[in-house]
Order: C-alpha cells, then structure tokens, then sequence
C-alpha cells in the first residue's frame, strides 16, 4: 500500500533556511549581552608535567581584568562517560598535552584578557611523553593517568562470538592484512563558542554551540556542584558538528565559573588553533584483520584487532573502543567472530566521536580486504560481497538486530549507474573504479549513562487560534532536526511545516532529548513527536467528530481543515477544531516520547552497536590516479543510501552528499598530523579540507525500505554515507594503478612509494607491517543469539 | 594603541565610530556595529566565511583591518536584502537546500553575488573557482553550485 503524504517526502526547505541566508540567524558567538566580558584560556606549552606553580596575581592586578581561575576553581572532575570522569575544567596539578587550558581569565576587552594570560606565570616539571602506540604500550614510562610507570592501557576488550579458530581451519582461503588509519578531526566551520550568564538569584544560563545540552547540563552540575535546576543550557544552532562538540568542553564549565565570580556575562569563543586542542577526533588506529573464505568466497570467520590512540583522555573512548569492532558483521554473515581491541592514552588531545565513530576504520580495512580476497579467489568485488550479504530481518553473530535491509539495492542501484561491471579492470591504467558498503546505526541502543527513562521526549503545545508549537531538546547542528520535527508533527496534523513553532535545544523549556549523535535524532526526537502530534490530533479528530456527529474515524485532517472523508465541505477549520479540543478536555498540550526496545546483548560491551535500526550504503568511486606524482582526481562518486524513509528528500540528499565530502577528504588528504606531541598545524591552511575544486559530482539515490519501527519508516542519513567512500576510493586507486594503499589518508606519497616499490619487484602495498604483540586478556566466549543460522 | 575615528559605509549607512588602528573590519562590523551576520571560521584569512563586499568585490573581512577601508562600499549579508526584499540568491541557497548548518553561507552568497555581478552567466567550473576560497564542512558544495547556477539562468532549472 501507497501512503499519501502531505509533509513527509517533499523538498522541504529547512523552517530556518532564511534567517540562515539573511543572516539573522544567532550563533553561540552572535550573542552579545549587555556588559559581556571576554573570557580566554591559558593552554599549556607542555605535552606532560607536573604543575609546581601558577601565579596570578600580575594577571589580576591588569586594569580591566575581572577575574581568574586556575584548575584549583573547578577541582571536581568530569567525562561524558560515567566510567571516565578524567577531565578537569583547568588543569589540576598535571597537564597532559599541549594546549590543555590551565587557566582563565575574564576581561574587560580581548586585549586585555590576552595581555592577562601573558602575565600568569606557571611553573612545569616536565614528565616523559607518551606519543604514540609503541611508548603507551611500554611499561617503564609514567601513567598519564595515574601514579608510577606502566602501560597507558585505558580500555581492551576481547569478545568471541561462535568459533573463530574453527572456522579459519575449515577456510579454503585465509587473509591477513594489516591496515593504519591516521586520525582526522571534525573542522566544523564554527569554532566552538559559549556564554555564560549568572542572575543575582543565583541562577545560571549557559548557551553554547554544543551537540549535547542534556550532557552539558549534567556536567555543568557536577562540577559546579549545583543542583541541575538552578542551570539553564541552551544549544545554540551550532555552525557544524560531526561529533566535535559532543563532549562537554573546558570552555564551557570555565566560562560558567567566571560568570558566576564576575556577576557579568562572560563569552568564550575558541580560537581555530584551541579548536585543534579540544579535538575528540576521529582516532588513529592500527588494525589487524585475519579472514577465512571458503572457495565461493564465503566468510567463514573472522578475526579482528584494533589499536586505538585516543590521545589524552577518556572521552567517548570505551564506546569508540568497540565501535571499531562492532559494525563488521551488519553488512555481511560472518558466523564467527573475535574482535580483540585496546585503546591507549597518549599526550595528544583526546580523540572522540567523529561521523562514524569508530566504525569508518573497521569498515576501511574490511572493505579492502574483501577486495584483496576476491582478486584471490578469482572473483569480482561484486560477488564476494552478494556472497555474504546480510539478510533483512535477521541477528548477527554478535547480537545485533538487523530489520529494514536495502543494502542489496543499494548496490544494485550504484553498480548499474555507474556501469561499474563495464569498468572495472578495463579502464585505461591510471583510471580506475573501486566499490564498498557501508553500515550505521539510527541511534545507539543505550543513553550515555544508565537510565530507564525515554531517550527522548517531545512536548506539543497547541494555542487557541491553532498555532502549534513543538518543544524538544534535539539540537540542531546542521544536519535538519528542526525540521524534521517540523515535517513529522506537520504531516500528523495536516499542516505545513513552515507553519509551526520550534522550541528546541532548551533544558528549561524543552523535555530531554539525549543529543545530535549516534545519528539518533530522526528515529528518537522523530517517534517522540509522532506520538505526542498522534495524541494532540486524536483530540482534535474526537472532538470534531462530536461536533459534527461523526465517526472519529471517518474523519480526516489534511491542509488545515478537518473533515469527512471524501466531504471536504462538511468540516470545521483546524483552528476550530482545536477550540473545540480545547473546551472538551481542556488545554491542548500533549507529550510523546521514545525508549529503544532492550537490544543488548548477554555480553559486556554489547551495549555498544546495538540500534533500533541501521542503515545501508553502497558506494562506487571512478577517478584518475597520476602514476608519476600519485596525484588523485575523482570523477565520480555513486552513492546509494537506504535510508528508510527520507522525511525530507532535499536535506536526505544533502547529508548523503556531505557525508561523501567528508569521506573524500579523508580517504585523501585529512590527516590529524603530530610532530611528536606538538600539532603540525592546527589551522586550515595546514589542515586541508576539499574545497569547491577538489569536490567530484555525487549521483544519489535514496533507497526506501520502509522501517518498521522509523517514524514513517525512517532511518539515518547523518554518518552512513561517509563510511563505504573511503574503502571505495582505496579500491579504485588499486583499480587504477595495482597498488593497495593499507593507510589513511591515501597521499600522493604513499601511491608513489607503492608505485615505486612495485616497479621494483615489490608487492606494490604501502602500510604498517605488523602489529605490537598485546595480551588482550582471554576473549569472553559468547554464544551466537538464539535462532543464529551460519551461512 | 592608536585610535581614531573611522567613518565606514555599511549596506548604505554611515557609520562614525571610535576605533583602535589594529582592529580587524570583521571585529568592528560584527562587535561596534552588531552586524553578525558576518561570521568566522578562522580570523586568519583560511576559510572565507567572513566574506564582504568591498566596492562590491569579495573581500575578507578578517584580513582586513578596519582603518584601511578609506572610503570603499562595504556590503554584509545583511545589507543584500534591499528594503526587506531578500537577494535572489538568498532565497535559492534557501529552497535549494545550499545551507545546511548556515555559517558559511552569507560569505557563500556574497561571493556568489560579486560573480554573478561580474560574470551573469557563469559555467560551473567558473562557478567553483569562485568560490574555491569558501570553505563549506556541511554539503560538499554541489547544492551551492547549484543554487547559484539557478540564480544564473534567471531561476530556471537547467
Ligand atoms: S575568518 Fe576570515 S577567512 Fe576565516
Ligand atoms: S552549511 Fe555548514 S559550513 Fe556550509
């Protein structure tokens, strides 16, 4: 059956697209209360050491500075996980890399404050560094986190579901490969600002270009050591996030602080260089993958290592941890499987969640694995991957549930637009054409910390002359959740989108909505207003039909106006249904909120992977490798995204075509890049991102496979189509050229080292060798779910 | 510091105000004058999003400093709209989907607008190189490409 929808499915431009090209749109550093203070941040010049001392007493005796904190200010500490709580707003007694903030200071001008920051005098008692796997991993070096010397392990993991070593004896054909991706991070093009505000009641607001004010809010809390009521957090709309603002931040705690001392409204807007500081990018990381095929090409088990870097502190570590081993088995039936992974402290700044989190390394390495395989087995890349593809509505071997399915149309779709079976291996040499798939979740199964109630919660509000307005905390950052609030609660009632009233991003006015991550917020904020605009019109629909003498049920809501079916005539307006609402039952105010069903798994770390749903892509990449100079120049991109349903097909599109960007610029230049400890650039004019020249034409596809349980059978499309792109850009540069790029980002050095090294008689591959040999503990054994049929 | 007092057309008003030497013409539009629609990405001249018109040729409000302006005709994102009517580019960036997060996008729209000043009926590839020097992290560019090629051919499909 065909549903006609009014809202859902249109080109819907975005409820705030004009003030966004006016630019009267207010971002966090747009707003200028009255008597504003600057407030800055001391960074440390160290990567490790102890702090002797901090005088600030030159500092505060600047005319116009109004205040100064050090670590001493803010001693209780925080994380977003509840198993991490490393971070301190300011450095407490240590720093642990170059530019953690070590102090702050609030002034009368920016001058001002920078001249005080010259004027604080810190004394440093230099420690070892640790900067990279090889020294975190040795066991004579201090603790970054804690006392004496000794592996800098902060999490490992070792989890096995069926048999692993079985499974690769009875394989006709075993693989190890070896891979390096080198982190990147999120360059949002808005540097993270805050603003501060204390009343002399003592109540605090905080607005802040942050993905997570409910997470901002309770750490705001814990380390002022207030109660969450006295706290107000307002998101603004943030300029880009992609993960990079996900944490609660240094800037944010401090420039409460210094609100609350100074009795003005203080702002702290980062520089692009502390931008590079506060990073939480996406991790380097080292992996290992050994894979059994039978014949066919069939998966018979694999096995799988990750070395995560994840530089100075916690952050989402433990989950990115397992992200890198979580995904594998969700495009493709491996009936067995061990993943064995360990993340490391470094003093670098700490990584964290970037689209894809964790996921786009694992998917890189398997993806050009299979690849690799197929080529062994005489096989094309296409077959190998039909071989094993995941079946809808079926569970994987490490407990995932997987519903809705279009990866086999996705590839269907991306294979026949860009005539990949005509291409591939026949292109002109220096031209080549390289496919992948790519899996991510609509939402992570468990809130960051553990709780019972919904993830998310949305409240309708509506006026007596029918104006409707919608309250959630999910935070726009870009990627549209406003208006696909605005499309799901439109469509319900019959209106239009631009009609509607958005409170969002508002820990006093809103009800909790978890965040802008793990590609949640269409499948949580979406089903929790569903359900909240369903309620608010079966009141309308019950108290028309009354009127009229209806059936409720014969009774339809469409383009402002309620009536029966089939008799537009015979209704009332939406407005006077709503009156009528209102004085059958009284106010019209209704709430809907979502809880993902209990997915999890019996193991520990199955609470990472699991989702209401995921979703699928395939990706075909067709571009130019120059032999001589390893120049790369892609032509084409093909991509094909099942994302359910697309609520809103113009800003659907957007995100798959930004998702591709993003994954260009990774696969071939982005690179996260450390001179021992010190940043090799932190600007944009080191860090390179595409411009308008580097990008190709991207040909979309929105597949729809109908979700059961999406709000009009939705899925994500904010971090999939990244994924599949930068194994797919490797595959065509072997295509190109014979060469296999084993590392992230694939530079024009690497394939000329490749090229160089095949000329002479070599493997023509560029990328680590091997792995440290790291005890992972005795893998936890883990039975394949109940009903697990190996293929 | 030195100070003086500069007088600046922004968007066809004069404005006289007290400023050091060493300010920026993005610190003073976007602080003394509350003209935030400027934005910054990087004040070091890398990103493009603070983006103005100079004599109606882009120009990048962060590299330059305010006391330099001597007469020349500044344009913001603001001063595009005359009397209330949105710039046909702003209302294409809107229904074309061109802005996703929104904060490169008024200096997209004004280096757009200062090609299809110079250039009414860019091709793509002009299009790109103009707007090369605007970094956007959200769309990947093609609905900006897009949006400004609509504009071009007089709102028409194509
Ligand atoms: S702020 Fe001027 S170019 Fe980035
Ligand atoms: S729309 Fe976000 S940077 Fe361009």
């Amino acid at each position: 059956m065909t549903v006609e929808h009014t809202a859902v499915g249109r080109r819907t431009p975005r409820v705030d697209a004009m003030d966004q090209t006016t630019g009267r749109i207010r971002y966090a550093d747009d707003l200028n209360p009255a008597g504003v203070l600057v407030g800055r941040q001391l960074r440390s010049t160290h990567s490790h050491a102890l702090i002797k001392s901090i005088d600030t007493s030159a500092a505060l005796a600047l005319a116009g500075v109004k205040a100064v904190i050090t670590g001493a200010d803010l001693p209780v500490s925080y994380g977003i996980l509840p198993v991490s709580q490393d971070e301190h707003a300011l450095a407490l007694h240590r720093v642990r890399h170059v530019g953690e903030p070590v102090a702050a200071v609030a002034a009368v001008d920016a001058e001002t404050a920078e001249r005080a920051l010259g004027l604080i005098d810190v004394h440093y008692e230099p420690l070892d560094e640790i900067v990279n796997l090889d020294h975190a991993l040795a066991d004579d070096l201090p603790l970054i986190h804690g006392e004496g010397l000794g592996q800098n392990v902060h999490r490992k993991a070792a989890l096995e579901f069926g048999d692993v070593d079985e499974g690769l004896a009875a394989a006709h054909h075993v693989r190890e490969d070896v891979y390096f991706f080198r982190g990147n991070t999120h360059a949002a093009l808005e540097t993270q600002a805050a603003v501060a505000s204390y009343s002399a009641d003592g109540k605090l607001t905080l607005w802040s270009s942050t993905q997570v004010p409910h997470y901002v809010h309770r750490s705001l809390a814990r380390v002022l050591e207030m109660p969450a009521g006295r706290i107000r957090v307002i998101a603004t709309p943030n300029g880009g996030g992609f993960g990079g603002k996900t944490d609660p931040f240094s800037h944010e705690l401090v420039v409460a602080k210094l609100a609350m001392l100074t009795g003005r409204p203080v702002k702290i807007n980062l520089s692009r260089e502390d931008v590079f500081y506060a990073h939480r990018g996406r991790h380097p990381v080292l992996m290992w993958v050994k894979t059994g095929f039978e014949s066919d090409g069939r998966i018979t088990a694999m096995h799988f290592k990750s070395f995560l870097d994840g530089g100075a502190f916690g952050s989402y570590g433990p989950a990115s941890l397992y992200y890198t081993g979580a995904l594998q088995a969700t495009t493709y039936r491996i009936p067995n499987y061990r993943f064995e992974g360990v993340r490391v402290f470094t003093n670098k700044p700490a990584c964290g969640p970037k689209r894809g989190h964790g996921t786009p390394q694992a998917r890189f390495a398997i993806e050009t694995q299979l690849d690799k395989a197929a080529d062994d087995l005489g096989l094309d890349p296409l077959a190998i991957r039909v071989r094993n593809l995941i079946e809808p509505y079926s569970m994987t071997v490490n407990h995932l549930r997987i519903t809705s399915c279009g990866l086999s149309d996705c590839i269907d779709d991306v294979i026949k637009a860009s005539g990949f079976a005509e291409k591939r291996g026949k292109l002109p040499p220096g031209r080549g054409i390289g496919l992948a798939v790519g899996c991510y979740m609509s939402g992570a199964g468990l809130p960051i910390y553990f709780n019972k109630m919904p993830q998310s919660e949305v409240q309708l509000k509506v006026d007596r002359g029918g104006g409707v307005t919608v309250y959630s905390m999910a935070t726009d950052v870009g990627q549209g959740s406003t208006s696909m609030l605005a499309i799901v609660v439109a469509e319900c009632l019959g209106l239009e989108p631009g009609d509607l009233t958005m409170v969002t991003a508002d820990t006093d006015l809103t009800p909790v909505d978890l965040g802008s991550y793990s590609s949640r917020v269409t499948f949580m904020a979406g089903n929790a207003a569903l359900e909240a605009a369903t309620k608010v019109r079966q009141r309308v629909v019950d108290a028309v039909a009354n009127h009229l003498e209806a059936v409720p049920e014969d009774l339809l809501v469409e383009g402002g106006h309620v009536h029966v079916v089939g008799d537009p005539d015979s209704g009332v307006t939406w407005a006077e249904g709503v009156v009528l609402a209102t004085v059958a039952d009284g106010p019209l105010i209704e709430s809907g909120s979502y809880t993902a069903p209990k997915l999890a798994g019996p193991y520990k770390g199955a609470g990472v992977g699991i989702s209401p749903a995921f979703s699928f892509t395939a990706c075909v990449v067709e571009l130019e490798c120059d032999a001589e100079t390893g120049l790369v120049d892609v032509a084409d991109v093909w991509v094909a995204h099942d994302i359910g349903k697309a609520l809103n097909l113009l800003h659907s599109e957007g995100q798959v075509e930004g998702g591709v960007y993003m994954g260009l610029g990774e696969a071939l230049f982005e690179e996260h890049a450390f001179r021992g400890a010190l940043h090799r650039g932190p600007s944009l004019l080191d860090y390179k991102i595409p411009t308008t020249l580097e990008m190709p034409p991207v040909h979309t596809t929105l597949i729809e496979s109908d979700d059961p349980e999406g709000p009009f059978g939705a899925k994500e499309v904010g971090q999939g189509p990244l994924l599949p792109v930068i194994p797919a850009v490797a595959n065509a540069i072997h295509d190109a050229l014979g060469v296999h790029i084993d590392e992230v980002p694939m530079t024009p050095d690497k394939i000329v080292a490749a090229m160089r090294n095949s000329a002479r008689g070599g493997s023509g591959r560029i990328g680590p060798s091997a792995v440290p040999d790291f005890d992972f503990g005795e893998a936890v054994m883990v039975e394949p779910p109940e009903g697990f049929v190996a293929p | 510091m030195s100070e003086r007092i500069l007088e600046l057309q922004v968007n066809g008003e004069t404005h006289r105000l007290l400023s050091s030497d060493h300010r920026t013409l993005l610190e003073v539009l976007r602080e003394d004058l509350a003209l935030t629609g400027t934005k910054h990405g990087c004040d070091a001249g890398e990103c493009g999003a603070c983006t103005v018109l100079l004599d109606g040729r882009p120009a990048l409000a962060c590299l330059v400093l305010a006391s330099q302006i001597r007469g020349k005709v500044i344009t913001t994102i603001e001063g595009l709209s005359e009397s209330g009517q949105p710039h046909e580019l702003q209302t294409a960036f809107a229904d074309l989907g061109a802005a996703q997060c929104g904060y490169c996008t008024p200096g997209m729209i004004l280096s757009s607008a200062a090609l299809l000043d110079e250039v009414p009926d860019p091709s793509r590839d002009d299009i790109n190189q103009a707007l090369a020097g605007n970094l956007c992290r959200c769309t990947g560019y093609s609905k900006i490409v897009e949006a400004v090629h609509f504009v071009a051919g007089g709102g028409q499909d194509r």
